[in-house]
C-alpha cells in the first residue's frame, strides 16, 4: 500500500527539485553547445545560464522567475495500491502544489482565463493537470512533475501524407523561426514533436516528447530516430542562437513520438522545452521507500506497443527492429 | 561570468539612471544595476493609465526603471516577503501603454524579455529618451533573484495578485542584463534578426510547400511578428 502522506511528501519534494535543479542531461547538452557556438552573444547567454543554474542550486531558489505551469504525470503499476485511491492521490497533489507554491516560492501563474482570478497557489479548475499511464507487472507508482512555460514555442498543423518529410521540415522551421527570433522560445530547447494520432493526441504526444524524454534519448524505431537526428541538425542551421542572437544553438535535442493516425492525414505538433527544462520524478514503492530521478522514463515499451495484446518480450523485440 | 562574457563590455549603473548614463549605453553591453526598480505590466498599466488609480507608494520618486516582471514570491505570516527568482516577461504586448507611461511617470528604462519592434523604438522610446535592457537567457531567475536585496513596497497585492502587483524592489549588482536599445533606437535584436533573415530563403530551398495552405497575417518568414 502506498500511503497518501508519502505521496504528498514526494510531490512537495519533486516540485522543489523541478523548479530549482536543472536536469543533468539538459545541462550537459548545453555545455556541449557552448563549445560549438560560433556567436559570442549566444555563447555569453549560455554561460550565464550555467552560472544561473549553479546559483539556483546553491540558494535553493527557482532557476527562473517564470516558474511555469506545474502539472503531473502519473505512471501507476497495474498492481499498485494507493491509500484512499485516486481521489486521495489527486487531493494530495493539489495540496502539494499549493504548499510548494508558497514555500519555494513559485510564481502563482494559474489564473481564470476570462476573469483573471488568481488563487495564488497554482491550483484551480483543471489545474494542475494530472495525466495517467500504466505499467504492467509492478506495484510502484511514478509521479513526475513538469513546470513548462506556457506562452511561446508551440504550434500544431494538419499536414497530409503527400507533404512528406518536406512538409515536416517546413513546419518545424516555421515554428523555430516564429518563436526563435528574440528568443521567445527560450532556446536552446528540447524540441518535442508529435506526429500522427488524432489532433489532441498529436498535441499530447509532442508535449510529452519534449517534457518527458531526456536530451540524447532516441526513439526505438529507426525511421523515427533518423528523423530526430535530421531535424536536430536542421534546427541548428537557422542562424538563431540563444535569445535569437546569431549563432547555431537552437535545438539541444529533438524527440519525436508517433501515434497511428487517419490514413489521409499527418498531423504534427511542435513544442519547445526551454532553458529551464524543469522536470523531476519520484518512484514510490509499496514498502514506503521513495527514489528520486530526473528521467521520467515515461515512454516505456508498453506505452509504445503496436500489438493488440501485451507480451513484454515480444513487444521489446518488435520495438528494437 | 564565463570566458565568452569577457569579450563583451560591462557597465554598472545606479538608479535613477542619469541622462549621462543613458546616453553612454551601447547596444550589446552587459549591464548590472544598483538602487531600485518597480514592476509594472498590464494589470498596473490598466489601473494607473485607464482607471486613474494612484499607488500608495509613489514609485516615480524612487526610480525610473520599469521591470516587465512577475516575481516568484510569497508573503510570510508576519507580512514580510520571500522573493525567490525573478525573470522578465515578453514586452511587446505592452507597447500600447508605453507612450503615456513614459510621459506620466518619467520612466527611462524598460527591462524585459524580447525587446520591442524597431517601429516601437522609433515611435515610443526615442521621443522619450528611453532605452531597453533585456534580461539574459531567458531566464537567469536565480541570478536576478540574488540581486534583489529587499522589498521596498508592494502596491495592489490583494487586488492584482502576486504576479501582477507592483513590486518596488531594492537592488544590488542586479544582472546580468544586455543593452538592447540605445537612445537613438538602435536595437541589438533588430541587428541580429537582419542577419538571420538573410539565410531564410536558403533554409527553405528545395522544400515543397504543403498541399493545404493556412490563412495568416504573413507568410513571409522575414517579417516581424511582434
Amino acid at each position: 500500500m502506498i500511503k497518501s502522506e508519502t505521496i504528498e511528501m514526494a510531490a512537495n519534494e519533486i516540485m522543489a527539485r523541478a523548479a530549482i535543479d536543472i536536469p543533468e542531461d539538459y545541462k550537459s547538452g548545453i555545455k556541449g553547445m557552448i563549445d560549438m557556438e560560433k556567436g559570442d552573444l549566444s555563447a555569453f547567454v549560455l554561460e550565464a545560464m550555467l552560472e544561473n543554474w549553479e546559483v539556483a542550486t546553491e540558494d535553493r531558489r527557482p532557476m527562473c522567475g517564470d516558474t511555469g505551469v506545474p502539472r503531473y504525470y502519473i505512471k501507476t503499476g497495474n498492481e499498485a495500491q494507493i491509500e484512499g485511491g485516486f481521489i486521495e492521490l489527486e487531493h494530495r497533489l493539489r495540496r502539494a502544489t499549493a504548499q510548494a507554491t508558497h514555500d519555494i516560492p513559485l510564481r502563482p501563474n494559474r489564473v481564470h482565463p476570462l476573469t483573471r482570478q488568481d488563487n495564488n497557489n497554482n491550483v484551480g479548475m483543471n489545474a494542475p493537470e494530472i495525466e495517467y499511464s500504466f505499467e504492467p507487472d509492478t506495484d510502484w507508482i511514478d509521479i513526475t512533475t513538469v513546470h513548462k512555460g506556457g506562452l511561446f514555442g508551440t504550434d500544431y498543423r494538419m499536414l497530409f501524407p503527400g507533404d512528406g518529410i518536406d512538409g515536416i521540415k517546413r513546419f518545424f522551421l516555421d515554428v523555430l523561426l516564429a518563436f526563435g527570433k528574440r528568443g521567445l522560445a527560450c532556446q536552446p530547447a528540447i524540441v518535442g514533436i508529435g506526429l500522427g494520432g488524432s489532433k489532441d493526441t498529436c498535441m499530447m504526444l509532442g508535449k510529452q516528447a519534449a517534457c518527458l524524454r531526456t536530451v540524447g534519448s532516441r526513439h526505438p524505431q529507426a525511421e523515427v530516430a533518423k528523423l530526430e537526428d535530421e531535424l536536430k541538425e536542421l534546427g541548428n542551421t537557422t542562424g538563431l542562437g540563444a535569445m535569437g542572437f546569431n549563432g547555431n544553438s537552437t535545438v539541444v535535442g529533438c524527440n519525436i513520438e508517433v501515434g497511428y493516425t487517419h490514413t489521409g492525414g499527418m498531423p504534427m505538433s511542435v513544442h519547445c522545452f526551454c532553458l529551464s527544462s524543469r522536470r523531476a520524478t519520484a518512484r514510490l514503492y509499496s514498502d514506503g521507500s521513495v527514489d528520486y530521478r530526473t528521467d521520467p522514463e515515461w515512454f516505456t515499451p508498453y506505452m509504445r506497443r503496436n500489438t493488440v495484446g501485451w507480451d513484454g518480450n515480444a513487444a521489446l523485440a518488435g520495438a528494437a527492429e | 561570468m564565463g570566458e565568452r562574457a569577457s569579450k563583451l563590455k560591462t557597465v554598472r549603473l545606479k538608479t535613477p539612471i542619469s541622462d549621462e548614463d543613458l546616453k553612454s549605453l551601447e547596444i550589446g553591453s552587459v549591464a548590472f544595476l544598483d538602487g531600485m526598480l518597480y514592476t509594472a505590466r498590464e494589470g498596473v498599466y490598466e489601473k494607473i493609465l485607464n482607471k486613474g488609480e494612484t499607488p500608495d507608494v509613489d514609485f516615480t520618486r524612487l526610480t525610473n526603471v520599469n521591470f516587465h516582471c512577475a516575481p516568484a514570491a510569497s508573503q510570510n505570516d508576519d507580512g514580510s516577503y520571500n522573493i525567490g527568482a525573478v525573470t522578465a516577461t515578453a514586452s511587446f504586448r505592452f507597447a500600447k501603454y508605453l507612450d503615456r507611461w513614459f510621459s506620466e511617470t518619467g520612466t527611462k528604462v524598460i527591462i524585459g524579455k524580447g525587446g520591442m519592434s524597431q517601429a516601437h523604438y522609433n515611435e515610443l522610446y526615442v521621443p522619450h529618451g528611453a532605452v531597453y535592457l533585456t534580461t539574459v537567457g531567458y531566464g537567469t531567475g536565480a541570478l536576478l533573484g540574488r540581486g534583489i536585496v529587499d522589498v521596498e513596497a508592494v502596491n495592489w497585492l490583494d487586488e492584482l495578485g502576486i504576479a501582477q502587483a507592483m513590486w518596488i524592489l531594492k537592488l544590488e549588482n542586479f544582472g546580468p542584463l544586455l543593452v538592447e536599445s540605445d537612445i537613438h533606437g538602435n536595437s541589438l535584436f533588430e541587428r541580429n534578426n537582419k542577419e538571420v533573415n538573410e539565410r531564410v530563403e536558403g533554409l527553405y530551398e528545395g522544400l515543397k510547400p504543403p498541399a493545404l495552405a493556412r490563412y495568416g497575417e504573413t507568410r513571409n518568414k522575414t517579417d516581424e511578428l511582434i
